[in-house]
């Protein structure tokens, strides 16, 4: 068995579990409507204003939607068992742990992806912009996984689990917020959204290389 | 730089103990003599600067501070890195007493911004590169200082924050760009603390001695922290028991 | 085949154990004693190369187990105080993921037959979260029967098992023993094997 296969296997396994408990994963998309919904309510409707934000609300409450699904990437394998017994196959863990990031992106990142147009339209902005907006969530979406799988993976078994998480990787999803919202302000004006999404493309790729590692670490250090 | 046969000696909670001890009223000692020096020359030796009024002297602290908060951040990685490389207790010992002198810094450049910000520019908060940038750095210290208090074991509590430091040494560059970028994108009305006036080189000493003042303080602080933090995790051994008795 | 040397245990501010040695040959099977807290888990975690030592090392076939992680992981097999079931599959599912992770090719007839022959062939298709303790353990150590390792490091295996299930396992460990598998074990419970004298490791002393 090869590592790709390896990795297949554990999506297949993430993806049926996630399946039958379908319930986590509608509430944080339901979050992310709520939360981007919100922001009308608190500063008004004055379209202008709205179009304005736009670009803005809708990444931050992907962010936060995103932080609320970290718990379910190793929380669930610390307490059963099944983490140790997947740090205890010859597998090296860096490869199964891609595979457990990629699967948390397709099960909580991609659905932000496909419903972020909509939130867009109630925001108002340009087809064009709507356009960026999926691109950069596209772009942007694994990033927050990537990142955000260290933080979960150094916070295992920790009471204070969520909010902890939160002060640990927000701070970091922060390059990501500015790259990802400025690329919709920039189609949304006119300044073009290429040099942003560059930037993104470049930081995904960096965090692609770089954050297997740090997660492999962290779940030793947290597993000790 | 680390003497490698004094590495191992010195990394002995013991033997730093009794060194640290003596060698923190110095530092608090030079800590003192340089603030006084530096406040001379900022609040008294420096020129008024004709722009602004008296209230730009509170740059003596901002600056310095700000300064401070990014260095102490680096240098806790550097413990950290060591720490998790070489697996030794008192590497990672040093960063955690050197993270809330960090954060502390970073609270006073935020402060002292502010209280510069309202009588120049009249807003108590700017949001410009630099003061974000001080803001996205003080989460990552509380990040840091909360990930250690919320683990119980110490070695673990070690450990995590070790990595946390790294990941956030790592990121503080790429948060610094991207919040440069943002900044210069929105523009607009608001108006750069980076754009001081030039300054006179007298007030480039002046910070540049409060610099050295602040740094001073860090070290004789993060010493009697590192003590503390030796002393309870060693209670239980023999040369602590014999030092209390000592004492007694 | 697996020893350790010297090796010393810091869990928070206690020393669990310190200059602890042992040797596992093949055929052998080794029973880990002593009171609650005395570092029995610790001490198999270390074997397994979850935890590292404050000192000392293991050593499989020589070799530091550091150095030599996947062909180790590849030979072993552990059993923790978890079962490692998840919840939301079956009991099937459970153990056809389980050994596809490992690496170990399965057809749906091994996996029906390891199952079976743990006395679980009528609920393999039962999520987990409706079986017992027992039977979700039986779930875990059904691994046994699929992974072919050769050595096989359980913590407490024979806990919440019926008296036909004990006679099982001690049945497989005998077979195990016998093919030339070691076994390193903690228990509370006597272990009786017929033909087999544990060499035992008592951590209280």
């Amino acid at each position: 068995m090869n590592m790709t296969q390896t990795v297949m296997v554990l999506l297949r396994r993430e993806l049926m579990l996630a399946m039958r408990r379908r319930g986590d994963v509608l509430t944080v998309l339901f979050f992310f409507v709520i939360v981007a919904s919100l922001f009308p309510l608190g500063v008004g409707p004055d379209p202008k204003l709205l179009r304005l934000m736009g670009g803005g609300v809708v990444w931050v409450s992907a962010l936060l939607a995103a932080m609320l699904s970290l718990g379910r990437m190793f929380a669930s394998d610390y307490a059963d068992g099944t983490l140790e017994q997947l740090i205890l196959t010859p597998t090296p863990p860096v490869v199964w742990i891609t595979g457990k990031m990629l699967a948390h992106w397709l099960v909580s990142g991609v659905p932000l992806i496909l419903v972020a147009p909509v939130l867009g339209v109630q925001f108002g902005l340009s087809n064009e912009a709507l356009g960026v907006l999926v691109f950069s969530l596209l772009l942007g979406t694994p990033v927050l996984s990537l990142i955000g799988a260290i933080g979960a993976a150094l916070t295992l078994g920790l009471r204070g689990g969520g909010v902890l998480v939160s002060l640990l990787v927000l701070p970091l999803y922060i390059p990501v917020l500015i790259f990802g919202a400025g690329a919709v302000d920039g189609a949304m004006s006119g300044l073009g959204a290429e040099a942003h999404l560059s930037l993104l493309g470049g930081i995904l790729i960096l965090a692609f290389m770089l954050t297997p590692w740090a997660v492999s670490a962290a779940l030793r250090i947290s597993i000790e | 730089m680390i003497n490698r046969f004094n590495k191992y000696k010195y990394s002995s909670p013991a033997t730093f103990y009794g060194l640290a001890g003596r060698l923190i009223p110095w530092f608090y000692g030079a800590a003192a003599l340089f603030c006084m020096a530096g406040l001379y020359i900022g609040l008294v030796l420096a020129p008024t600067d004709f722009q602004q009024s008296e209230a730009y002297r509170i740059i003596f602290i901002h600056v310095p501070a700000a300064w401070m908060s990014m260095f102490i951040y680096v240098v806790m990685a550097f413990w950290a890195a060591l720490g998790l490389a070489f697996n030794t207790r008192m590497s990672f010992m040093m960063a955690s007493a050197l993270a809330p002198t960090g954060a502390m810094l970073t609270f006073v450049s935020l402060w002292t911004g502010a209280l510069w910000g309202k009588p120049t520019w009249g807003a108590w908060w700017v949001w410009d590169a630099r003061l974000t940038s001080e803001l996205i750095l003080f989460f990552l210290y509380l990040g840091f200082m909360a990930l250690q208090a919320a683990i119980d074991d110490p070695r673990r509590a070690d450990r995590a924050g070790a990595l946390i430091a790294l990941v956030g040494v790592v990121n503080v560059p790429i948060i610094y760009f991207s919040v440069r970028w943002w900044n210069t994108l929105h523009q607009g009305a608001s108006v750069s603390m980076t754009k001081a006036p030039s300054m006179a080189s007298i007030m480039l000493v002046g910070m540049l001695v409060m610099a050295l003042a602040a740094w001073m303080y860090t070290i004789a602080a993060a010493l009697s922290r590192a003590r503390c933090i030796i002393l309870e995790r060693e209670r239980n051994a023999q040369w602590v028991a014999q030092m209390l008795e000592a004492e007694a | 085949m697996l020893e350790g040397k010297d090796l010393a245990c810091v869990r928070g501010e206690r020393t669990l154990f310190n200059h602890l040695n042992f040797s596992l040959q093949e055929g052998e099977l080794l029973l880990v004693q002593g009171a609650n807290g005395s570092g029995k888990t610790s001490l198999l975690r270390l074997v397994c190369g979850l935890m590292a030592p404050e000192f000392g090392e293991v050593l499989w076939r020589g070799e530091k187990i550091g150095a030599v992680r996947e062909s180790y992981h590849a030979e072993m097999a552990y059993f923790g105080h978890a079962p490692a079931v998840k919840e939301d599959l079956s009991a099937f599912e459970n153990l056809d993921f389980a050994c596809r992770l490992a690496g170990i090719p399965v057809s749906r007839d091994e996996v029906k037959g390891a199952l079976g022959h743990l006395g679980l062939g009528h609920c393999l298709n039962l999520p987990a979260k409706s079986l017992s303790q027992g039977q979700r353990r039986r779930v875990a150590l059904s691994r046994l029967l699929l992974a072919k390792a050769r050595l096989w490091i359980l913590d407490e295996p024979l806990t919440a098992l019926d008296q036909a299930a004990l006679k099982l396992v001690q049945s497989l460990l005998g077979e195990h023993l016998r093919q030339g598998g070691m076994a390193l074990l903690t228990t509370h419970q006597p272990v009786m094997i017929p033909g087999i004298a544990p060499k035992i490791l008592d951590l209280s002393a």
